[in-house]
């Protein structure tokens, strides 16, 4: 089966975000990225590590900034079939987080489920 | 193998845009195929025309638009960061209404879905970034 | 897989969260900035000592010249040119950027 790019088998997908959201521009255009690469029907995974967590965080409110509130779009990547979200306990607890404290379901891992993760992916991308 | 480059960082402030040049050089040279080099982020401001640095330094733009013109590589600028950063073609600038484009030789314009090809067609794919 | 890591220990935990995910038997290469890990006895040393026990560390020789450093790199990490990257990155099914 070959989609409209000539691809056969879908290929492993792994974005991985490591920096807070509004200080940089990173964590949006990432996202961006994945809505946009969700069209193309490959395996597609998230990870947050380190300060990426952060994107997920409850409660974002960016009218003081007159910037976009991007962390809804979040929501809808089930809609694009992106449900694989990886969080790092590690970051989480560093950063005095908890699984409730995030926007969306996410499977939070050690870092050798992590890395059992990581190593299973055809292409990495990091921003 | 063939090869998809990312580049996230401008030209002069990070080391990305060498990093990922000499990488680029190296893959050529060692007979490998470029499918694509990708420049999203900051990293579409490697694709101005307008850059003048000064003469005793590389001149990375041109840099890039000479390896292209030399091995025929796609050189392709994200559209939407390009249209955050003022990185217009003509056509964009005649869609936007702006009265200048700023181009550089041997880039094109286009979407993220090329990125993601890119990361499909190609067998590895590098990410130079800040 | 392929690691290569950017930015100096000293600045960032780029390094130390890139080893906390990196398999045993994987390869890390430094380079940019990221090639000051390489240096022996510094404060991140030790730390780099013990990585070589589970992955293969390598550091692009350009950036170590450029910073000064190509003569004081620690033992047990190999020196790479652009050809020795190109040639790390089609070893390796995949490579992660820790940028």
């Amino acid at each position: 089966m070959t989609d409209e790019t000539g691809g056969g088998v879908a290929k492993k997908f792994l974005y991985v975000n490591r920096k807070a959201p509004y200080g940089t521009i990173y964590a949006l255009e990432s996202l961006e990225v994945v809505l946009i690469g969700a069209a193309f029907e490959q395996d597609v995974s998230v990870a947050f590590i380190g300060d990426g967590v952060y994107q997920l965080a409850k409660g974002q409110d960016t009218k003081g900034l007159a910037v976009k509130n991007f962390s809804p779009a979040f929501g809808a990547l089930e809609d694009y079939d992106v449900n694989k979200l990886y969080v790092d306990r590690e970051s989480l607890l560093a950063r005095g987080l908890n699984e409730g404290d995030l926007l969306v379901p996410v499977k939070v891992v050690s870092a050798s489920e992590m890395a059992e993760i990581m190593d299973g992916q055809d292409v990495i991308l990091s921003f | 193998m063939k090869f998809g480059i990312l580049v996230n960082e401008g030209p002069y402030t990070h080391e990305a845009s060498d990093t990922a040049y000499q990488f680029a050089k190296a893959v050529l040279e060692k007979g490998h195929e470029i499918f694509r080099v990708f420049f999203y982020h900051d990293g579409v401001n490697n694709g101005t025309r307008l850059t003048v640095p000064p003469q005793d330094e590389r001149n990375i733009v041109r840099c890039w638009s000479e390896l292209a013109e030399k091995h025929q590589l796609d050189l392709v600028i994200c559209i939407a960061a390009a249209q955050r950063r003022g990185l217009m073609d003509a056509a964009e600038a005649k869609r936007h209404g702006k009265d200048a484009h700023n181009i550089a030789p041997g880039f094109r314009i286009s979407g993220l879905g090329q990125l993601i090809e890119a990361g499909i067609q190609a067998d590895r794919l590098v990410v130079f970034g800040g | 897989m392929l690691h290569t890591v950017n930015k100096s220990p000293f600045d960032h935990n780029t390094l130390e969260t890139c080893l906390r995910f990196a398999k045993q038997g994987s390869a890390v290469l430094l380079i940019e900035d990221g090639v000051y890990a390489a240096a022996r006895e510094t404060a991140v040393a030790k730390q780099v000592q013990d990585a070589l026990k589970s992955v293969s560390i390598y550091a692009l020789k350009s950036d170590l010249e450029a910073r000064g450093m190509q003569n004081r790199v620690m033992d047990g990490i190999q020196l790479v040119d652009y050809a020795g990257f190109v040639d790390l990155v089609v070893a390796h099914n995949t490579v992660q950027s820790w940028v």
